[in-house]
C-alpha cells in the first residue's frame, strides 16, 4: 500500500519539477532582473532545484516503510 | 610557479592514494566488513556522472551560453524521483538475471540475442570512446596549463613517449585492470572500485567548491559583486536565455540527460552492478541531486569572474577553473584544482572502461568464439581461466584507443561538444530499454531495427561533421550534403533549420528509432523464448521469487554436462559450493547419474550468465542440453499455472490462519466456562457447608426441647439459640443473594448526594456498643470539612460496618477509623486494628468468596467470609477500589470513593 503512495508522489514531483523548470514557466523568471543582487533566473532555477530536492527527501521519509515494517 | 617535478609527483601520489583506499576497502570487504555496501558511498559513486566535462567545460559552455549548461544536471535531477520506479526495476532484474551491462541487458530482454547484444556493444564502444578521450584531453590540458599559463604549447605534436599524458592513462588502465578485474563474475561488485571512485567524487566536489570560494569571496567581493561587475562589462546577455530557439533546447537538453543519467555505460555499472541493496536508492534519490546543485553553484561566478579577468579574450574559458587560481599565483590552490579535475577525469576513464570491456568481452568477442565451431572447440574448455584476460585486454586496448583518439580528433573540439555527442549516442537505448521494461510487446527486431537506425542518423549527424572538421572528409559534404541532395545536409535533415545540431540530431535519431521500435514490434511475432524474458522483465516484482521454476523451457540435460561446464568457467571448488547452495536451497539432492531437471538448466544458465553474459550463456547450456521448442501457448500456460499456484497458496495459508484464530478464540472460551463451572461448584458446596452447621444445631436443640422435660429457663435459653441460628442462616441467604446480584451484574444502585460526615458517623455510632463490651480502644479521624457524595448510603455504610466489624473480632487493644479527602477528587476511608493481621500469603485471597471459611484452621470462624467479598464489590460498582496493607504496625483495610467535580464545587461554596 505504502509503496503504491510513494511511487504516485514520486510521479507527481517528477511531473511537478518538469513545469516547474521548463517552458513555459521558465520564461516568467527568464527575465532580466535581479533578485537579491543575483539575476532573477540564477535564482529561481537554483531555489527551485533544491525545493524539488528537499520535497524528495520529505516523500522518502514520509513513506518509509522500513520502520513500521 | 610549479615545477613540473612537483605536478607529476601529486599526480602520481594521488593515483598511489586511489590504489591504497581501493587496496584497503577491499582487504576489510574480504574480512566481511564492507564500506562500499552503504547508501551515502552508493550516492557519491553515482556522482561519478560529473567528469572533467563538468569540472572545466561547464565553465566553458557558461562562458559562452549562460544558464544553459545547466539542463544535463538539471535533467538528471528531475528524474531522480522516478529511480524508485525506473532504476529499482532495472536493478531488481539485473540482480535475478545475473546481468552485468546494458549490452547484456537489452540482448537478455529480447530472448538473450546475441546480434542484439553485439551491437548494443559496439554502439556503446563508438559512442563512449569519444567520451574517454576528451577526459584524457582534459588531463594532458590542465597539465600543460599549469607549466604555461597564458599560452599553452601544442602539446597535440608531442610524441606519445614524451606526453605524460600517455603514461597517465597507462597507470589508469593498471589501476582498473587491478582493481576492475578481480573476479570472471561480470556480476561480482568491485568494493575497491567503488570506494575509490566514491573518494574522487568527494575530492572533486570539495576542490571545485574551493576554487569557487576563492574566486567568489577572495578575488571579488560575494556573488552580488560578481554580477555587478559583469554588468559593467556588458555580460547582461549572460543573466537570461537567449534565442528564440530557448525553449526546445532547454527541454530537449533535459531530456537528453535523464537518458546518459539512466543509461550510461558508467551510470548503469555504478548505479546497478555495484548496487547493494535497492533500499539505498532511497538515499541516492535525494543525495545525488543535492550533489549536483553543489558542484553548479559556483560555476556561474567562476565563468563571469574569468570574463571579467580575462577580458582581452586570450584564455579558452574551458580552462578559467585552473587560469584564475594561477592569474593570483596561489600555487596551492591551484594543483589542488588540478587534482580535483584530475580526479574527475579518471573516475569517469576507470568506471567506463570496466563496464566497457565486460559487454566487448561477454558481448562481442565470447559469442564470436562460441558461434564458430571451429574456434568454439578449441576453446570451449578454457574458457573460463580466458574471460579475465580478454577483459583486462580490452581495458588496454579501450585506454589507448582514447589516446590515439584524442590524439587525432577530439583536440581539436571543445570539451561539452564531444560529451553531448556520447550522450546522444547513448539515448538511443532508451526506447529498447523502457519500452522493454513496460510494454510486454517490445519485440527483439523492432529494438534492433530502432536501435540501427537511431544511430545510422547519430554518426550521419554528430560524427561525419566533426570528421569533416578534423580533415578528412570534403567540406562540400556539410555545406551541399550527400550527393548535392539539400535535404541530406548533416546539419539540418530534409531542410529543417532553427535547431543546435545536438538537439536536431537527438529529435531525428530518437523519434525514428522510437517509431520503428514501436511500429516494428505491433507488426512482428515474438518467439516464445522472447515472450518468456518480456514476461519476466515487465513482471519482474511478480517473479523474482519463484524464478527459476517460472521460466518456460523443456528438454532434457545430463548433470554430469552441466557440472562440467560451470566446473569450466567457476574453477571446480566455487562451482561445487554453487551446486551445493542450490541443492540446499531447493531440497534436491544432485546425484551423479540423474537427469537435470529444467529448473536446474535454467539455475546453471543464470549463473553462467553473471560469467559470460546471457547470450553467450545460452550457448553454452544449450549446448550440452536438448531442447525443445515450446510454443507461447505452453509459456503462457506454464506462467499463469506458476502464478495461480502462487495465489492459491497464499489463500490457502490466509484461510488457515483464520481458522487458527478462530479455534485459539474457542479454546480460549472454554477454559473460562470450565473455571466458572468450577468457581460455582466450590461456592454451592462451601454455602452448603456454611448452611449445614447452623441447622446442625437448629436440629439439635429442637429434639432436646421435643424429648425432654426440661426448666422454662432452660426452654428459653435454647429457644434462643434456634432464633440465633436462623438469624445467621437468613443472613447467609442474605449475602449469598446479593452477592450473586452484583456478580451477575443485577444489582442496582440507587445513588443519592450525601454528607460525607453524617454517614461515617452513623455507621461508626452503631458500632460504639460493640467496642464498649469487648473493651477496646476506639478513635475517629475525619480530617475533610463538609463533603457530599454522591453514593447509595446504605450500601457503602454496609461496608464500612463489615471493616468495622472484622476489626472489632480482631483487634487486641484499639480500632481506628480515618477518614479524609485526597487530592485526585477521591475519598478515603481506612479502618486499622492492632490484631495479627493478615500473613503476606493470603492478602491476594483475602477478597475471595468464603475465603476464610475454606480456611478453617484459623480458629474462629467468624463471620459467613463473604463480607469482604461483598464489600469489595460495592466499592467496586462505585468506582473506587478496596485493599488490604500494613501502616504503622497495624492492619489497615482501605477503601476510596470518588468524589464527583460538581458536588466538590458546591460544598467548598458552602464552606
Amino acid at each position: 500500500m505504502k509503496d503504491k503512495a510513494k511511487s504516485q508522489y514520486l510521479w507527481g514531483l517528477f511531473f511537478l519539477g518538469l513545469c516547474l523548470l521548463n517552458y513555459p514557466l521558465l520564461s516568467l523568471y527568464n527575465i532580466q532582473a535581479k533578485w537579491l543582487g543575483v539575476p532573477a533566473l540564477y535564482f529561481w532555477v537554483f531555489f527551485i532545484w533544491l525545493l524539488i530536492i528537499i520535497l524528495t527527501y520529505w516523500i522518502i521519509k514520509k513513506t518509509d516503510s522500513s520502520k513500521d515494517a | 610557479m610549479l615545477s613540473k617535478g612537483l605536478i607529476i609527483a601529486f599526480t602520481f601520489g594521488y593515483l598511489a592514494l586511489l590504489f591504497a583506499i581501493a587496496f584497503f576497502s577491499e582487504q576489510s570487504a574480504k574480512k566481511g566488513k564492507s564500506y562500499a555496501s552503504n547508501p551515502y558511498i552508493y550516492a557519491l559513486s553515482l556522482a561519478v556522472y560529473c567528469t572533467a566535462w563538468t569540472y572545466y567545460g561547464s565553465v566553458g559552455r557558461a562562458a559562452t551560453n549562460g544558464l544553459e549548461f545547466l539542463t544535463i544536471y538539471i535533467g538528471p535531477s528531475l528524474v531522480a524521483p522516478l529511480w524508485w520506479i525506473i532504476m529499482r526495476k532495472i536493478i531488481r532484474i539485473s540482480k535475478v538475471q545475473g546481468i552485468s551491462s546494458i549490452a547484456d541487458f537489452i540482448s537478455s530482454r529480447y530472448g538473450k540475442n546475441i546480434t542484439l547484444g553485439g551491437i548494443v556493444t559496439l554502439f556503446c564502444f563508438l559512442g563512449i570512446l569519444p567520451y574517454i578521450s576528451i577526459q584524457i584531453k582534459a588531463v594532458a590540458n590542465s597539465f600543460d596549463i599549469l607549466q604555461y599559463a597564458e599560452s599553452p604549447l601544442p602539446v597535440l605534436n608531442v610524441p606519445f613517449y614524451q606526453d605524460t599524458a600517455f603514461y597517465l592513462a597507462i597507470g589508469l588502465a593498471f589501476f582498473t585492470v587491478l582493481f576492475g578485474t578481480r573476479d570472471a563474475e561480470a556480476t561480482a561488485q568491485h568494493e575497491g572500485m567503488v570506494m575509490a571512485v566514491a573518494f574522487e567524487s568527494l575530492f572533486k566536489l570539495l576542490a571545485f567548491i574551493a576554487v569557487g570560494v576563492f574566486v567568489t569571496y577572495f578575488v571579488y567581493d560575494g556573488f552580488r559583486d560578481i554580477f555587478d561587475q559583469a554588468s559593467l562589462r556588458n555580460l547582461d546577455h549572460l543573466f537570461i536565455l537567449q534565442g528564440e530557439h530557448g525553449p526546445t533546447e532547454w527541454f530537449w537538453m533535459s531530456i537528453l540527460s535523464m537518458l546518459a543519467v539512466l543509461f550510461l555505460p558508467r551510470q548503469f555499472q555504478m548505479g546497478v552492478v555495484e548496487n547493494s541493496n535497492e533500499k539505498h536508492l532511497d538515499k541516492a534519490m535525494w543525495l545525488f541531486p543535492l550533489y549536483l546543485l553543489l558542484i553548479n553553484i559556483f560555476v556561474i561566478p567562476i565563468a563571469l569572474g574569468g570574463l571579467v579577468h580575462f577580458s582581452d579574450g586570450n584564455v579558452d574559458a574551458d580552462t578559467f577553473v585552473l587560469a584564475l587560481p594561477i592569474a593570483y599565483e596561489k600555487n596551492w590552490l591551484t594543483l589542488l584544482v588540478y587534482l580535483g579535475g584530475f580526479s574527475a577525469a579518471t573516475s569517469m576513464i576507470i568506471v567506463s572502461t570496466i563496464a566497457l570491456s565486460n559487454m566487448i568481452s561477454n558481448n562481442l568477442i565470447i559469442p564470436i568464439l562460441l558461434v564458430n565451431e571451429k574456434l568454439k572447440s578449441k576453446f570451449q574448455n578454457e574458457l573460463g581461466g580466458r574471460v579475465v584476460w580478454i577483459r583486462r585486454a580490452t581495458i588496454f586496448v579501450i585506454i589507448l584507443l582514447a589516446y590515439v583518439y584524442y590524439k587525432e580528433v577530439s583536440g581539436q573540439f571543445s570539451l561539452v561538444s564531444i560529451g553531448l555527442i556520447s550522450f546522444v549516442a547513448i539515448a538511443q537505448f532508451a526506447p529498447a530499454i523502457i519500452g522493454g521494461i513496460f510494454w510486454k510487446n517490445g519485440s527483439r527486431l523492432g529494438a534492433l531495427w530502432g536501435i540501427i537506425a537511431g544511430f545510422t542518423l547519430w554518426i550521419y549527424t554528430l560524427v561525419v561533421p566533426t570528421i569533416v572538421t578534423a580533415g578528412f572528409l570534403p567540406e562540400s559534404l556539410m555545406t551541399d550534403g550527400l550527393w548535392g541532395i539539400s535535404a541530406l545536409k548533416p546539419y539540418s535533415l530534409l531542410g529543417m533549420e532553427g535547431m543546435s545540431y545536438v538537439t536536431h540530431s537527438l529529435y531525428f535519431s530518437l523519434s525514428i528509432n522510437i517509431l520503428l521500435y514501436v511500429i516494428i514490434s505491433l507488426i512482428s511475432e515474438q518467439s516464445s523464448k522472447e515472450h518468456n524474458q518480456a514476461l519476466v522483465f515487465v513482471d519482474i516484482f511478480k517473479y523474482s521469487t519463484t524464478l527459476d521454476s517460472s521460466i518456460v523451457w523443456k528438454g532434457q540435460a545430463y548433470l554430469p554436462d552441466l557440472k562440467a561446464l560451470l566446473h569450466n568457467f567457476l574453477g571446480e571448488e566455487k562451482a561445487n559450493l554453487v551446486f551445493d547452495e542450490y541443492a540446499q536451497k531447493t531440497g534436491k539432492p544432485l546425484d551423479k547419474n540423474r537427469y537435470a531437471d529444467p529448473e536446474l538448466v535454467n539455475f546453471c544458465e543464470r549463473i553462467l550468465s553473471g560469467v559470460i553474459g546471457s547470450a553467450s550463456a545460452r550457448i553454452m547450456v544449450g549446448s550440452v542440453v536438448k531442447e525443445e521448442e515450446i510454443s507461447i501457448e505452453e509459456v503462457l500456460g506454464i506462467l499463469r499455472e506458476t502464478q495461480e499456484l502462487k495465489s492459491l497458496n497464499l489463500q490457502l495459508k490466509q484461510k488457515s490462519k483464520e481458522l487458527k484464530k478462530v479455534s485459539d478464540k474457542l479454546q480460549e472460551m472454554n477454559e473460562t466456562l470450565r473455571l466458572n463451572d468450577m468457581l460455582k461448584d466450590e461456592f454451592i458446596s462451601t454455602v452448603t457447608h456454611e448452611m449445614k452447621t447452623p441447622i446442625t444445631s437448629i436440629r439439635a436443640f429442637s429434639e432436646i426441647l421435643l424429648d425432654e422435660d426440661l426448666p422454662d429457663a432452660d426452654k428459653k435459653k435454647f429457644l434462643h439459640i434456634i432464633i440465633e441460628e436462623t438469624n445467621r442462616m437468613t443472613r447467609l441467604i442474605d449475602q449469598v443473594l446479593d452477592l450473586e446480584r452484583f456478580d451477575s451484574g443485577r444489582q442496582k444502585l440507587s445513588l443519592d448526594r450525601v454528607d460525607a460526615k453524617i454517614l461515617i458517623l452513623q455507621a461508626a455510632e452503631s458500632m460504639l456498643q460493640v467496642f464498649k463490651e469487648k473493651g477496646l480502644k476506639f478513635d475517629i479521624q475525619l480530617d475533610f470539612e463538609d463533603l457530599e457524595i454522591s453514593i447509595d448510603e446504605d450500601r457503602i455504610k454496609q461496608v464500612i460496618l463489615n471493616l468495622l466489624s472484622n476489626a472489632s473480632k480482631f483487634a487486641k487493644t484499639k480500632v481506628i477509623l480515618e477518614a479524609k479527602y485526597e487530592e485526585e477528587n477521591q475519598l478515603l476511608v481506612r479502618v486499622l486494628d492492632d490484631g495479627k493481621g493478615v500473613p503476606e500469603e493470603e492478602i491476594p485471597y483475602i477478597f475471595d468468596k468464603f475465603f476464610q471459611a475454606k480456611n478453617q484452621t484459623s480458629k474462629k470462624p467468624i463471620g459467613s467470609g463473604l463480607g469482604l467479598a461483598i464489600s469489595k464489590k460495592i466499592v467496586e460498582y462505585h468506582g473506587g477500589s478496596i485493599q488490604v496493607l500494613k501502616k504503622d504496625g497495624m492492619t489497615c483495610f482501605e477503601f476510596s470513593l470518588p468524589v464527583q467535580e460538581d458536588y466538590k464545587k458546591t460544598s467548598s461554596l458552602s464552606n
